[in-house]
């Protein structure tokens, strides 16, 4: 009792003691998280089929290694990773395959993607998992008991195979990334959890009701990349969130973990849960332009990513369902829901009631930063952290732009202090050269001056539009490099061939002469013998020594004709003779007249 | 129809127009307290002006083929007639104004481009037009009512008699057109100093020219628009960086100058409230179209305009000095925007030596 009053005493005192930095600009935005952030977590209702992309990460896509008409179990494998940066996937539920095919995948693009359709056979049936951490009373001995039995490649190898990547957002793989975190030598584990759009609370949710498997995935991820030091990062919007941190971070207080983890609360602002603006607030230091976070000794993990973790080395389960944050004015229950992976949104809709005749917009994401749906009948994927259902009037639809009257309320919010006035004008201009001299590369597209512009200009679509551009360029001009490569390389190609052609020929004419020569010294043995000279070699000299006379004389011919011959200059109307007569004139009295000056 | 919209979705209901509005209410004190001091004049300049600039821009928006409904409800035609009209001296006649606003809003402002490609402040254009072009209307109807009033026992102009003489140039029975006219003070302080026909402690005994503050009179429009402008500041309409600049370098060089020759040079405060300082300062140099836009920028141009405004009331050929001050600073807004360009995010402090941050 009194050592639990003391730590926390300490934790106060830390958290008085504790210095954060601020970053530039940002915006004030009304939160409605409490639409959603009290309700307990509900389960989702097993669909009647899985729709699952084969690619829900940064990298290649997985290869699909099962076929129509598979039966699969509940977290088995559908796909292989392929390639370093890639991550498998599997399926959410048992079923059995009925399609692989292109269908319509939540993207802004709109674009359609290879998936795994399965229909579901309603058992739910596992595969046999395999953890790598179990409880004492498991009686399988192959289990280690605690974090500390475990190595590095141990825990990354599971993260791996459990296809699991980054969940806030950025989608990259997680274990690559801690492996690549272990190579630098990072010393500090940076855990989001700001969660600073609006409406989004699947990651307050989790944390107020699993604040253990919290604490415990991060403990895993430190242990991979072998972190010295550990901080998460909360917007003191979530009081309950941090208090469950703070009281399960007391429960390891035996383990010296407290003084390893630190939760911080940082101020309510859009966007502390920008990867950047959250190590700016928490280190003070700045993640270098176009670098890396590890560059400076950082890794940076989402909190739900961390209980990912956790299921695949305490209970060895696959990615296969995530916490979907379903709110809106249209929502009948907002609230946040575990739902698994290929679920097609309609169905978790439906689940949590929606006023059909309300309905305006459906955004997957937040309103910053989020995008508005193709189409519901898209799944949910490992990216799906929201689906917000606005009701008229809730989110805006702007009027038309206004011109730019240059009042810099832009540049006043934008958190990485860039001047998107500037590069509105330039992107607006298409000089795809000077936007980049005002850095677009280091713009995060966080909306913050769109939403600050007095004129409606919807300044982030030119920043996506001119980086696009961009990178299209680049990827002309790349093309265009190959193709002149390969035409060197062609061209080399055929160059040798020739000189291996002339050497060739030049060899063969050789041994012909040797031949002759040798033949020329029978014949002149037996000549000899006959004494009659013969005039053969002399007639091939003096042919060859006429050949190479006519060959000069013929390109001299030619070059004289050249000269004499001015090409354009028959067929002339008289009034063009007339013109030139004149300007001949001319020239001939200048020259004359500047003969005389002399 | 359907309208393909990327994120943000989210959006204040803050809009130009609004600003626009907020901003010309921001100045009903001023022009109230203006009102007050001067007479109804100043109601007449900011009426014939908002319905010559209203009428020209509706006339050029419809020339150049812009939705003309549109862009007339920016409001920004509104705030630039009403600086105009406040700017002018009182009792200034009609076609004063509508040269002014006939610069402003077809020369400066639509000729460029309309709204945020003018390069120039539109009303500050207009005002220097005005200045250079007719010298003698554009500084000598400035009588206050009290002085009026001293004159003709109590008797000061009314409304009609006002709109009179501003539009149809009669006078009222009994009064000659010298009783109307007057100078600022600050004129009368530059001229005298400039002249040397007296020192400042001589025209203070005058009791004409001094008020507590600044001059007699002017300096409580000076602190209305204060108000004004500091309520703006507060409510994020405006930022701090141009007025506070403008106002220190304004108030240091004129405490410097000052304490040397304290014969020829009005205190600090004079210079602070008197003519068009503090409309200057917070409702037209912090007109964001032709300003600089950094952080930086902005604390440059408004040290500039300050310092211009001192140096042009002090040693150059005019009284006031806000619509050249403005102007010349305008000139440089593209220049100190290009060379004070905040550090990005992750970039070194020295950015032009293109190293590569390790």
């Amino acid at each position: 009792m009194s050592q639990s009053l003391s730590t926390s005493v300490a934790q106060k005192l830390k958290e008085k003691v504790r210095h954060l930095w601020s970053f530039p600009g940002g915006i004030h935005l009304s939160g409605k998280k409490s639409l959603s952030n009290h309700q307990p977590i509900t389960t989702a209702q097993t669909p009647k089929q899985l729709i699952i992309p084969l690619s829900q990460h940064i990298g290649q896509p997985a290869d699909p290694i099962v076929k129509v008409g598979d039966k699969v179990l509940k977290g088995q494998v559908i796909g292989y990773a392929s390639g370093s940066v890639s991550a498998p996937v599997h399926a959410s539920c048992s079923g059995t395959v009925t399609a692989i095919e292109e269908r319509l995948i939540p993207h802004p693009s709109g674009l359609s993607a290879l998936c795994v359709v399965i229909d579901t056979d309603g058992y739910d049936q596992w595969i046999k998992c395999s953890p790598l951490i179990g409880d004492s009373s498991d009686s399988d001995d192959t289990l280690y008991q605690t974090i500390s039995d475990l190595s590095s490649h141990q825990i990354s190898d599971q993260i791996a195979n459990a296809g699991i990547v980054g969940l806030g957002g950025a989608l990259y793989p997680a274990a690559a990334k801690l492996r690549t975190a272990e190579r630098m030598q990072t010393d500090t584990l940076i855990i989001n959890a700001a969660e600073c759009e609006p409406y989004i609370t699947c990651d307050d949710i989790l944390i107020q009701r699993r604040p253990e498997e919290v604490i415990l995935g991060i403990l895993l991820m430190k242990k991979v990349v072998g972190a010295k030091k550990c901080l998460i990062g909360i917007e003191d919007n979530k009081p309950e969130a941090y208090k469950a941190l703070l009281n399960s971070l007391r429960g390891y207080n035996n383990t010296h973990t407290e003084a390893q983890i630190e939760v911080i609360q940082v101020p309510t602002r859009y966007p502390a849960g920008g990867e950047k603006q959250l190590i700016q607030m928490l280190t003070g230091r700045e993640v270098p332009t176009q670098g890396l976070p590890m560059n400076i000794g950082i890794i940076c993990h989402n909190v739900t990513t961390a209980v990912a973790v956790y299921h695949a080395v305490y209970r060895g389960e696959p990615l296969i369902s995530r916490i979907v944050t379903i709110t809106g004015g249209a929502v009948k229950q907002p609230q946040n829901m575990e739902v698994p992976l290929g679920t097609p949104i309609r169905d978790i809709l439906n689940q949590a009631g929606l006023n059909k005749d309300k309905v305006e917009k459906i955004i997957m994401g937040g309103p910053m930063m989020g995008f508005a749906l193709p189409s519901i009948d898209t799944p949910v994927t490992k990216a799906t952290n929201c689906i917000l259902v606005s009701e008229k009037g809730e989110l805006a639809t702007p009027p038309p732009a206004m011109p730019c009257i240059r009042c810099a309320r832009c540049s006043d919010v934008c958190p990485m202090s860039l001047l998107p006035q500037q590069m509105y004008w330039y992107a607006k201009a298409r000089d795809l050269e000077k936007v980049q001299d005002y850095n677009i590369f280091d713009c995060i597209e966080c909306g913050c001056c769109s939403y600050a512009c007095p004129s409606n200009i919807p300044l982030v679509q030119y920043y996506r539009y001119a980086k696009t551009e961009i990178w299209d360029d680049e990827r002309e001009r790349n093309k265009s490099n190959i193709a002149r490569d390969r035409h060197e390389f062609r061209k080399e190609r055929l160059e040798k061939a020739k000189a291996a052609k002339a050497e060739a020929a030049r060899l063969r004419k050789e041994k012909l002469a040797k031949k002759k020569a040798l033949d020329a010294e029978k014949a002149k043995q037996e000549k000899e013998k006959s004494s009659t000279p013969s005039d053969e070699t002399k007639a091939v000299a003096s042919s060859s020594a006429d050949l190479i006379q006519e060959a000069i004389a013929r390109s001299k011919a030619k070059k004289a004709q050249q000269q004499s011959q001015k090409k354009n200059t028959d067929n002339l109307t008289e009034a063009q003779q007339k013109k030139i007569d004149e300007i001949n004139e001319r020239r001939r009295n200048r020259s004359s007249s500047e003969k005389t000056e002399e | 129809m359907f309208l393909a919209q990327s994120s943000p979705y989210l959006k204040p209901g803050l809009s130009v127009s609004k600003m626009m509005l907020v901003v010309t209410l921001l100045m009903i004190p001023g022009i109230l307290t203006a009102t007050y001091i001067f007479g109804y004049g100043v109601l007449v300049n900011i009426f014939l002006a908002i319905i010559f600039a209203l009428s020209f821009e509706a006339i050029i928006l419809y020339l150049r083929k812009r939705p003309v409904k549109v862009y007339l409800n920016d409001k920004s035609a509104l705030l630039t007639a009403v600086i105009i009209g406040v700017a002018l001296p009182p009792l200034a006649p009609w076609w004063l104004t509508f040269i002014g606003v006939f610069f402003a809003i077809v020369i400066a402002k639509q000729l460029y481009g309309g709204l945020g490609y003018n390069t120039f402040n539109p009303a500050m254009v207009a005002y220097a037009i005005l200045l250079v072009s007719f010298p003698a209307e554009m500084t000598t109807y400035w009588q206050t009512s009290t002085m009026l009033a001293n004159q003709f026992d109590g008797q000061t102009l009314s409304f009609i008699e006002t709109i009179n003489f501003q539009i149809f140039g009669q006078l009222p029975v009994g009064m000659t057109i010298d009783a109307l006219t007057s100078a600022t003070p600050l004129d009368i302080v530059r001229t005298s100093v400039l002249n040397g026909s007296a020192t400042i402690d001589e025209i203070h005994a005058q009791g004409k020219t001094f008020g507590m503050l600044g001059g007699l009179g002017s300096e409580w429009v000076n602190l209305a628009f204060l108000a004004g402008g500091l309520f703006m500041m507060r409510k994020g309409l405006i930022s701090w960086h141009i007025p506070i600049s403008l106002l220190a370098t304004l108030g240091f060089l004129s405490l410097l100058f000052g304490s040397f020759e304290l014969d020829s040079n009005p205190s600090p405060l004079f210079h602070l409230f008197s003519g068009a300082t503090m409309l200057g300062a917070f409702f037209i140099a912090t007109d964001p179209v032709t300003a600089s836009t950094t952080p930086k920028g902005r604390i440059i141009y408004g040290m500039g305009i300050g310092a211009l405004i001192y140096i042009i009331r002090t040693w150059g050929g005019y009284p006031d000095a806000i619509a050249f001050a403005v102007l010349l600073m305008n000139m440089c807004a593209p220049l100190l925007d290009y060379y004070t360009q905040p550090r990005v995010y992750g970039h070194k402090a020295d950015e032009r030596d293109d190293e590569d941050y390790s």
